[in-house]
């Protein structure tokens, strides 16, 4: 999806040297290992046999930072709208919230979140179990909709009011207004920090390994583990890094290529 | 139409309805008064230059007419509006429909094209199918030149083809009545020209126009009723040749002497010889 790093317009100032110098560094790493432990094939072939789990764990990743993401969208959509509202004790209850779950490291609100909410929920007599995981989403949306409800409400108020009496001078409606002439520039501007955003929660995900969640770093530990290799310990922790490396970055490069479309528009 | 009620008087003597009204206007942002009681009337089809110094509240007039501020004093009549009245949004818009409003910014809408801006209105407010908004915008934009840019976006303009768009986006709307707000003075004076001939046109045409200006010399020429306000007073008003070839007031006469020295030595527009050729079709407004 978001692995469309070549955008016509920006093919030649997407520099190809991170993925350059990261391949490097894993090969040099690599061959720093083969002369020390002169048994290069059996970290690789170990590798070979662990990338299965470790891609089944990163789904995992991405799945968490992808309800994360959407949950915390929705309510930080609905709390940065609250926080636009004209009752006062509305806009401070909003800001409270929008500063607690901000200013909170998100660690401490996966634990937070992990031990407040129960295993499983009882609803007369169902019993609705409440994994791990779901937690995790739990508590990296908490930090996610505080952030997207300070990237709109600062959208919504860089939207300039000449552009108000323009369209209340075209006979709209405040909501034809808001639906038709604020809204449509204020996703514009907050696309980039939005994906920001959601490329800091994902790497956020790598806390789920703390509290029980099989992840990505959750099964590069088992797996390190299991072999019990010095050389696979790092080979692992390394591809690791490749892996949110390569989900990451593009997310990234996208990001910056809608900044400079949005710069000339 | 207000125009229409003519035939009903007698000809000769008859005294046409004003279609804007001010009568005694005050409004104050805070404790600074802007506008300290001014009165001002314009008949349909009358072209009316309100000049002045800068902070003389010229602007502030303008958005009293549209309803945009609301005077703390004074009625404003607009066609049968009473606008000083008007509280409900719906009884904005009504309002709204029937008056223009070009900006000195020109705030076109970024995000969509030339041609969307222009029909975002008509579709949106006055429920016409897209097809025929776009086929008059289209026109439209033939009409101020720009037919070629109905795809691009507000961004990708020079000032003067925006500001001509933003006229154009004002005339869809098939207005009664079009205030202009200083609408050349974020033009670099190479542009100035070519937004002042489609104005010009307009007035040509019919069009009932409010302009606040500092071009003195096109005031001059297409203003039917020139307005000289300073510190939200009207200091003198009259017919443009005589408030600008016999101005009655030492303050006016100071202002102009100033005004047109400086016009004179800035950049003219050259109405006759450098701007675009646009097609002068009778323009004619069907309500």
């Amino acid at each position: 999806m978001a692995h469309d790093t070549h955008h016509p317009g920006t093919g030649q100032d997407a520099p190809l040297w991170p993925w350059l110098a990261a391949a490097v560094a894993a090969l040099l790493g690599l061959a720093a290992w083969t002369q020390f432990s002169a048994s290069p094939p059996v970290a690789l072939q170990q590798l070979a046999k662990w990338l299965p789990t470790l891609l089944l764990g990163l789904g995992a990743n991405i799945g968490i930072s992808v309800l994360a993401m959407a949950l915390g969208t929705v309510a930080g959509l609905l709390i940065g709208a609250l926080s636009l509202s004209t009752l006062a004790p509305v806009r401070g209850a909003t800001r409270l919230y929008v500063q607690v779950f901000r200013n909170a490291p998100v660690l401490v609100l996966v634990y937070f979140s992990t031990y407040v909410f129960p295993f499983e929920l009882q609803l007369h007599h169902w019993r609705l179990p409440f994994p791990d995981w779901i937690k995790v989403v739990l508590g990296l949306a908490l930090p996610a909709s505080a952030n997207v409800a300070e990237i709109f409400r600062g959208a919504v108020q860089s939207i300039p009011s000449a552009q108000w009496e323009a369209a209340q001078s075209l006979a709209l409606s405040r909501r034809d207004i808001f639906r038709l002439v604020v809204l449509p520039q204020c996703v514009r501007r907050m696309l980039p920090p939005w994906m920001n955003l959601y490329a800091s929660i994902t790497m956020a995900t790598s806390l789920a390994s703390l509290v029980g969640v099989h992840d990505v770093v959750d099964a590069a530990q088992i797996a390190s583990n299991t072999v019990s290799r010095t050389d696979f310990t790092a080979l692992i922790y390394a591809s690791l890094l490749l892996l949110f490396f390569a989900y990451c970055y593009p997310i990234a490069r996208a990001t910056q290529a809608l900044e400079a479309r949005h710069a000339r528009h | 139409m207000p125009a229409t009620d003519a035939p009903k008087n007698p000809p000769q003597k008859a005294v046409p309805t004003p279609l804007v009204s001010l009568r005694d206007i005050h409004l104050s942002f805070g404790a600074n008064e802007v506008l300290k009681g001014i009165s001002l009337d314009v008949l349909p089809g009358q072209v009316v230059s309100i000049i002045g110094p800068s902070g003389s509240g010229k602007s502030s007039l303008l958005r009293c007419i549209t309803g945009l501020l609301r005077p703390q004093l004074g009625t404003i009549t607009v066609g049968a509006t009473r606008v000083d009245r008007l509280r409900h949004e719906a009884e904005l818009i009504a309002l709204r429909r029937r008056v223009g409003f070009v900006f000195q910014q020109y705030n076109l809408f970024p995000h969509l094209s030339v041609l969307d801006n222009l029909v975002l209105g008509p579709v949106r407010v006055n429920g016409r199918p897209r097809d025929e908004a776009e086929h008059q915008a289209r026109e439209l934009l033939q009409r101020v030149g720009l037919a070629h840019k109905a795809a691009a976006y507000p961004g990708e303009l020079s000032g003067g083809q925006q500001q001509r768009v933003a006229i154009a986006r004002a005339l869809a709307m098939q207005p009664e009545l079009i205030l202009f707000d200083e609408v050349t003075s974020a033009l670099d004076p190479e542009t100035v020209g070519e937004v002042l001939t489609v104005i010009r046109e307009l007035a040509e045409d019919g069009m009932t126009c409010v302009l606040v200006t500092h071009e003195m010399r096109f005031a001059a020429e297409v203003s039917d009723e020139v307005v000289f306000t300073e510190a939200g007073r009207v200091v003198e008003q009259g017919p443009a040749a005589r408030l600008f070839g016999n101005p009655q007031q030492e303050r006016t006469r100071a202002f102009l002497r100033r005004a047109l020295g400086a016009s004179l030595g800035s950049q003219s527009y050259a109405p006759d010889n450098k701007v675009v050729a646009l097609p002068i079709d009778r323009f004619r407004f069907a309500i």
